[in-house]
């Protein structure tokens, strides 16, 4: 009799639905046949989801783990705990707690704290000191030192802080509280403030560790692999099919392959039998056991000694880390290797290998089971397979790496100090600590997105962003985006294309074009990443459960029928004999609520997982029993009362979070309509497979799929508003538009996400139609009434800021008030902005080259001052302004300025410069449908067409953008929006939303059309206003919402007849921003040969780029020169003049030849007469 | 695209039976004379949408079309239909639509006003910058009659009106020779309307400006623009082409309510249709119907080609009416001037 006949008695959770099973199973059979009702307002289910998470949950979830539990494990952990001192045994440090504090920071010895906006606005970091409690011994003394109040007695670094975060001031603030610190409350927070920059940990996919693939290697073969990660060590480990056909092992510790079974014999599985049985007898498995086991005879491997010599033979050399001290025997070492490095994530105590060698068994039988059915082998694209690493586990990775760099640092100087002698004073370890080492190494991680992992041999880039303020969807889009660790370069498209498993916890539609298109994804919107949960409770269930231990019974019970292995996090915990009976078990007492909610546990062939580690995805759904669902339309009145949260589901057992492993052992519905007897789980609402930045398309469903993806790139660079607090920061490029509109046609994440109060686009007027020529290829016609009525406006802010610098030899940098001419009332020319304080004034309007801030820098900065100087006199000055770089003859006017201090106690100026644009042609458009195009024309109100209703559209599309894009949806939300105007009413395009009424159907809207006279397909009569006679076609107009884009002709347009040179060469400079030539490119001038225009050629290539005049010798074909004082060329070698020709070439070639004389290469031109 | 040819079927097979039936010579036979008449809304097109003004257009049937000012005399009228407030609707009948839309093109964009053209901004500490604030100013309409202002300058604030000319000439360099005062009388030059939200601002903020209006046109910027819009459009009717009886002239009018009745009882009983104009937001079910089968034989919409419902929405700074003739008046002096070139 096993354990899990026992019935196991368990509180009773959810009690509502169990009666409601027990009655629906005992009472009338025919009410289980009766339709499935509708869930009323089932969606209701996803604000409120919204509402407890958030958006970047995710990041803020991780982050909180990290420095409340995390932090906490690492200085528990054994090698971090204590240090101790080689040349002073009695000495010892030990770390008996940490804590990370409140933001704060230290100015002239006062400790402050300190504000997200604050920091933006200073450059600072937003930081908060992390400080520990310590035991350790000074002389003689131990001494305890012990901080109260959740803050420690030693400060050992700082630490910067993730916004809205568990230690942010921001944490549970109302709007007016935010407001008062400054900060946006549709913000999301999950990002740092590192030097006045915003940073973005961006969230990283990785193949899951500790698990074991079955993949297929180059040769083809079957192999087996698993990626062990521990706190201390990262090793991989491969099982493969050696030439013989025997099963081997490949390791870095080894040199070679090496025999499995003698890799099993080393672990004291000594007889043919036994490895037998713990890999599996049935006859398939056993015969191909043999060639292996045959091997490890002919070598003469029989016993755990003589495999330990061979696996020790074959030790990589080099590998003397673990004996630094004494020498030990190859025996020994292959038992350490054998117990702390293969497989390193199976723990080994006291060199009981038996864990272990199951589990190197397990490997083998499931490799061997691949080479019988190819079907097992495992997807390395399977999101099951994927972990998600957040800011939370990279900084942990970090600050573990940091840590010990400062520990080493201290058991160093602590060695080197207690080595001597004679002290003058005691050591006192507390104040030897290398504070700088922590803080510095996180902030220069974070800000220049560089992790460099000592302990691993990690070396990634790019790991931090700097937060895309562009719009605000972008700053949303960006918290959600996942970039995986795949090659760019690799031409594989498997990373890449959209795996099935990816369903509702990626949005399938947003990912950029080009070499990271699938490598950078997004989170859908329910989508949520785990957090590291304890195992230690959950191994305790499983056991209650009745687990069997592996290590209690035998190998071939092992893989008889019917049993299944149980495993936890990737390391096996035992055997059961009725699986399905644990994994029903487990799945109630998670949803009573007793095991934490993002446990998984799923039942796969003849084995169950159980999973608790963190960086899975998953996402809500609602449970169903025999096709109910649990959740009623009682339950979401109560949510619309307010009576319940998003948790009270979770907790009455009514939904539940599944990861991708764990929907495969579901059955989920999309509709109420689509349960059946086996439906397990019910979708909560179709459109959060998308994700954020997506969720602004209205009917994206109708579009042609590359169209939304296209629009989800374009949507990050649209123009409007970034945030309630923008008009209060100084980014360095900021674009607003003057009247943002909320869209006419929106859709539910719209509204969950804020998008409809910080809008980016315009409702315009669309007709579509062909007028003039100039809108051909996507170009757009727009109405010059309309943009002389604000449409399209823009103000674009950019910062021009300076530190001034204090220099080593106490000299500083200085503002200097511009100097008033004699007769002027105010300063003229370059410093005509400047106020009294030689910075520009606020209103003041600025042409390009004017001075902002008229800085000077002392010209030597390493010379000690004179010893009674306190100021350096103007004269050893020289200026270093700042002045604004705009286009020519456009002009800006100083928005803001700002005088503060920095981190460092540099005083910091800033100036915001605004530019306030109209549309002109040549800036780019979009609507939300992938549709972009530039303006063409800008026609006056009079010669736009115009309808009966006197109505003129803002902008005339051609119809040609349609046929070949197929974005149905922008044809809705045309009709939808002429809807919406004329009834007055907000009309949705939710995706997927007509079935559930979240968007309008075009049923409806061409009723309502109808209604107020339109007609049903949003075509109007219009007269052409030129001729004034009517159009004979009927054009199809309404409003769309359109998007100003980034891109605009002001920023990009460039000409040049003559300008800048190079210095070197004498050709003219490169780029816009220096003003630089155009090019005439290798094919052009390929063309140019072609056509046999040699005067053309000469003209382009030399006289109007770097013609030179050289003079030549004739009889050394060596350059000469022209000596002024003779009045004639000269013969470099003879000094001669006579016979010196003078021709033109390119200043290059001169150049060249001199360097290739400097080379000692002598070019000699050998003329002719032409 | 079945349903459209077909009803340009119908049409041609009138056309023939009546080709046949009016022979009279000076006359346009009665296919041809709607035609040129009216336009006609299809399902998916109109038809016959321009207007055949060439002299010799009809000279085969030895008709002359050429333009006679006599009958343009007898057949111009001008109907007032309805003034409210600022907006005005009336008909202008028997024009060709050149002029009546060089009268809206006018209306938009020649017309001159006084619009503020020059912000001088003292002090702005609101959140609104000062160009946009400008901007703003700009597209209120101000209520000084434009005639007063013909090639001078005018000056005046929102808050406070300044007949002597600029209160800093220094920064504007705006001086006035004489006082406005006597030239826009004692109320001075004051805003159209009152409640235009321009600016919030918070406690402690302030906005001192001073704004330069000038005379322009709605060419040169929308801003000048006397009219909101101003447009117009063809006299709709809707023709029974043959007689619907019984049931479906029931049906019809259930359909449209209003637009047609039934008159008499029985089985004879018919549909009649009512004034086009009164219904126009059951034009366009008409026009959709037009193209179905079952009505296509019945019913058609079409618009007389010269008779133009004429609307103008000004701003307020003219009344309507005045705006018209202002308009014709404009219309005249360049026709003035095209004789003076020719």
């Amino acid at each position: 009799m096993t354990v899990s006949d026992q019935p196991v008695h368990l509180p009773n959770g959810g009690s509502t639905y169990e009666n409601g099973v027990h009655e629906a199973l005992l009472g009338d059979p025919s009410k289980l046949t009766q339709p499935i009702k509708d869930v009323k307002d089932k969606y209701e289910l996803l604000p409120a989801f919204l509402k407890v998470r958030g958006l970047v949950k995710q990041h803020i979830d991780s982050f909180n783990y990290f420095i409340n539990q995390e932090i906490k494990k690492i200085v528990r952990a054994k090698g971090n705990e204590r240090v101790t001192c080689d040349t002073d045994p009695n000495f010892y440090f030990k770390y008996t707690d940490i804590f990370v504090g409140r933001p704060q920071v230290e100015e002239d010895y006062i400790t402050t704290g300190i504000t997200p906006q604050a920091c933006r606005l200073r450059d600072m970091t937003y930081a908060a000191p992390i400080s520990v409690d310590v035991e350790y011994t000074r002389g003689k003394e131990i001494i305890v030192r012990k901080g109260k109040n959740g803050v420690g007695a030693v400060v050992i670094g700082r630490m910067p802080l993730m916004l809205r975060s568990d230690r942010c001031v921001l944490k549970g603030k109302s709007e007016a509280q935010l407001a008062e610190l400054g900060e946006c409350p549709l913000d999301p927070g999950g990002y740092f403030v590192v030097k006045g920059a915003e940073k973005v940990i961006l969230i990283q996919e990785q193949l899951s560790r500790n698990r074991i693939i079955i993949d297929l290697d180059s040769k083809g073969q079957v192999s087996a692999s698993v990626t062990s990660s521990t706190h201390e060590r990262k090793s991989k480990t491969n099982i493969v099919v050696g030439k013989k056909g025997q099963i081997c092992m490949k390791h870095n510790a080894f040199a070679e392959e090496v025999n499995m079974a003698a890799v099993l014999r080393a672990m004291g599985v000594e007889s043919d039998q036994e490895i037998l049985a713990l890999v599996g007898s049935e006859p398939g498995l056993a015969a191909m056991l043999a060639p292996t086991l045959q091997e490890a005879k002919s070598m003469g491997l029989f016993i755990q000694q003589q495999a330990l010599e061979y696996l020790g033979a074959r030790l990589k050399a080099g590998k003397q880390q673990y004996s630094s001290r004494r020498t030990r025997s190859k025996v020994d070492e292959v038992r350490d290797v054998l117990a702390n490095v293969v497989v390193c994530h199976i723990p080994v105590h006291q060199f009981d290998y038996q864990q272990k060698a199951i589990y190197m068994a397990v490997m083998m039988r499931r490799m061997l089971a691949a080479m019988i059915d190819p079907s097992l082998i495992d997807d390395r694209d399977y999101y099951g397979n994927k972990r998600l690493e957040l800011a939370g586990g990279l900084l942990a990775l970090l600050f573990e790496d940091l840590f010990k760099r400062m520990n080493n640092e201290l058991k160093r100087t602590a060695d080197n100090t207690l080595s001597k002698a004679n002290r003058a004073s005691q050591f006192d370890a507390a104040k030897n600590l290398h504070v700088e080492m922590i803080s510095q190494g996180m902030e220069s991680a974070i800000s220049s997105g560089n992790w460099t992992i000592r302990r691993f041999r990690m070396e990634r880039k790019g790991v931090t962003q700097v937060l895309s303020r562009l719009s605000f969807i972008a700053a949303l889009g960006m918290m959600t985006r996942i970039t995986s660790q795949f090659e760019k370069t690799r031409k594989v498209s498997g990373p890449r294309a959209l795996q099935p498993s990816q369903w509702g916890m990626l949005c399938p539609a947003d990912t950029p074009e080009g070499e990271s298109c699938g490598l950078v994804k997004n989170l859908a919107l329910m989508t949520h990443v785990t957090t590291d949960e304890e195992e230690a409770p959950l191994a305790r269930l499983a056991y209650l459960l009745g687990t069997q231990p592996a290590s209690l019974v035998s190998g071939f019970e092992h893989s008889s029928r019917g049993v299944a292995m149980v495993f936890l996090n990737g390391s096996i915990l035992g055997i059961h004999r009725r699986p399905k009976r644990l994994v029903k078990e487990f799945r109630r007492l998670r949803r009573a609520g007793r095991v934490g909610e993002f446990v998984s546990i799923f039942l796969q062939q003849d084995s169950v997982y159980i999973a608790s580690d963190g960086g899975r995805v998953c996402r809500p759904l609602i449970i169903c029993d025999r096709g109910a669902p649990r959740v009623t339309s009682e339950h979401t009145a109560k949510l619309k009362r307010g009576e319940w949260a998003f948790n009270d589901f979770l907790r009455e057992g009514l939904v539940e979070y599944l990861d991708v492993n764990e929907e495969n052992n579901a059955l989920i519905a999309l509709y109420e309509r689509n349960c059946g007897p086996a439906t397990t789980h019910l979708e909560i609402e179709p459109f959060t497979v998308l994700g954020v930045v997506a969720g602004l398309i209205p009917y994206p469903h109708h579009n042609q799929s590359p169209r939304n993806t296209y629009q989800c790139a374009m949507g990050k660079q649209a123009m409007g508003n970034i945030a309630y607090n923008q008009l209060n920061v100084f980014d360095t490029l900021l674009y607003l538009l003057v009247y943002p509109q909320r869209p006419l046609l929106t859709t539910k994440t719209i509204e969950l996400v804020g998008f409809d109060k910080l809008g980016a686009g315009q409702n315009a007027t669309v007709a579509v139609m062909s007028y003039s020529g100039y809108d051909i290829e996507d170009a757009i016609i727009m109405n010059r009434a309309s943009l002389d009525r604000g449409f399209g406006r823009c103000i674009v802010l950019r910062k021009y800021g300076t530190v001034l610098k204090k220099h080593q030899n106490r000299a500083q940098d200085i503002v200097q008030a511009a100097g008033i001419p004699s007769g002027q009332s105010k300063a003229t020319g370059r410093h005509k902005l400047l106020d009294v304080d030689g910075i520009a004034a606020p209103g003041e309007i600025a042409s390009p080259g004017e001075i902002l801030i008229n800085k000077l820098v002392p010209m030597s900065t390493k010379d000690p001052l004179p010893p009674n100087m306190t100021s350096l006199p103007l004269s050893h000055y020289k200026p270093a302004p700042v002045s604004w770089k705009g286009p020519p003859g456009e002009s800006c006017i100083v928005d803001k300025v700002l005088l503060t201090q920095n981190d460092d106690g540099h005083n910091v100026i800033k100036t915001l410069m605004r530019h306030t644009r109209r549309p002109e042609v040549g800036d780019k458009f979009s609507s939300r449908h992938g549709q972009k195009g530039v303006v063409g024309a800008i026609v006056a109100q009079e010669d736009m067409p115009f309808s009966e209703r006197g109505i003129c559209p803002d902008l005339i599309m051609n119809p040609h953008g349609f046929p070949s894009r197929m974005t149905v949806g922008k044809m809705i939300e045309l009709i939808g929006s002429k809807a919406a105007v004329s009834s007055g009413r907000f009309h949705y395009g939710t995706a997927f939303g007509e079935g559930t009424g979240l968007a309008d159907t075009v049923d409806s809207i061409s009723k309502t059309l109808v209604e107020h006279g339109f007609s049903y397909s949003g075509k109007d009569q219009l007269t052409s206003g030129s001729s004034g006679e009517p159009l004979e076609a009927y054009i199809f107009m309404g409003p769309v919402y359109y998007q100003k884009l980034k891109h605009m002709v002001l920023d990009k347009m460039h000409a040049r007849a003559r300008g800048p040179r190079v210095v070197l060469t004498r050709q003219p400079t490169e780029g816009r921003s220096r003003d630089g030539g155009l090019r005439l490119g290798e094919m052009e001038r390929d063309c140019l040969i072609g056509y046999g225009a040699s005067m053309l050629l000469l003209e382009r290539l030399m006289i109007s780029s770097d013609q030179f005049q050289v003079h030549v010798c004739n009889h050394c074909g060596l350059l000469g020169y022209y000596d002024a004082n003779v009045g004639c060329a000269v013969c470099p070698s003879t000094k001669s003049s006579d016979d010196m020709a003078t021709l033109k070439l390119p200043y290059a070639c001169k150049l060249l030849f001199q360097e290739l004389q400097s080379m000692n290469i002598v070019p000699r031109l050998k003329l002719a007469e032409a | 695209m079945g349903s459209d040819s077909k009803t340009v079927r119908t049409s041609k097979k009138q056309r023939a039976d009546q080709a046949a039936s009016a022979d009279q010579p000076g006359q346009l036979p009665e296919h041809l004379q709607n035609q040129q008449q009216y336009m006609t809304c299809g399902d998916n097109l109109n038809y016959n949408v321009s207007i055949g003004n060439s002299a010799h257009l009809f000279s085969a049937l030895g008709i002359d079309n050429s333009w006679s000012h006599k009958k343009f005399q007898r057949d111009l009228r001008v109907a007032m239909k309805w003034v409210k407030g600022n907006d005005m609707e009336f008909d202008i009948i028997g024009i060709d639509p050149a002029i009546a839309n060089a009268l809206r093109r006018i209306l938009i964009s020649e017309i001159p006003t006084v619009a503020i053209e020059h912000v001088y901004m003292v002090q702005n500490t609101s959140i609104i910058a000062c160009e946009v604030l400008s901007h703003r100013l700009g597209l209120v309409p101000v209520l000084v009659d434009p005639d007063l202002l013909k090639d001078k300058l005018v000056k005046s604030g929102q808050l406070v009106w300044l007949p002597n000319g600029s209160e800093m000439p220094e920064e504007t360099n705006c001086r006035f020779a004489s006082s406005q005062s006597s030239l826009l009388g004692a109320e001075g030059a004051r805003l159209v309307h009152d409640d235009i939200l321009l600016a919030k601002m918070r406690p402690g903020q302030e906005i001192v400006l001073e704004a330069h209006c000038i005379r322009g046109i709605g060419a040169e910027h929308a801003k000048w623009s006397p009219v909101a819009t101003a447009w117009y459009r063809l006299q709709p009717e809707v023709v029974i082409l043959e007689p619907i009886v019984g049931s479906k002239a029931d049906s019809l009018a259930q359909i449209c309510p209003g637009l047609f009745t039934v008159e008499g009882s029985g089985p004879s009983r018919r549909a009649v249709a009512g004034n086009a104009r009164q219904h126009e937001k059951q034009l366009e079910k008409v026009r959709r119907m037009s193209g179905e089968e079952e009505w296509s034989e019945h019913l058609q919409l079409r618009k007389r080609k010269d008779h133009f419902i004429f609307t103008i929405e000004s701003t307020g700074i003219l009344p309507p009416h005045q705006l018209f003739l202002r308009s014709l008046d404009q219309l005249a002096a360049k026709c003035d001037k095209l004789l003076e070139h020719l």
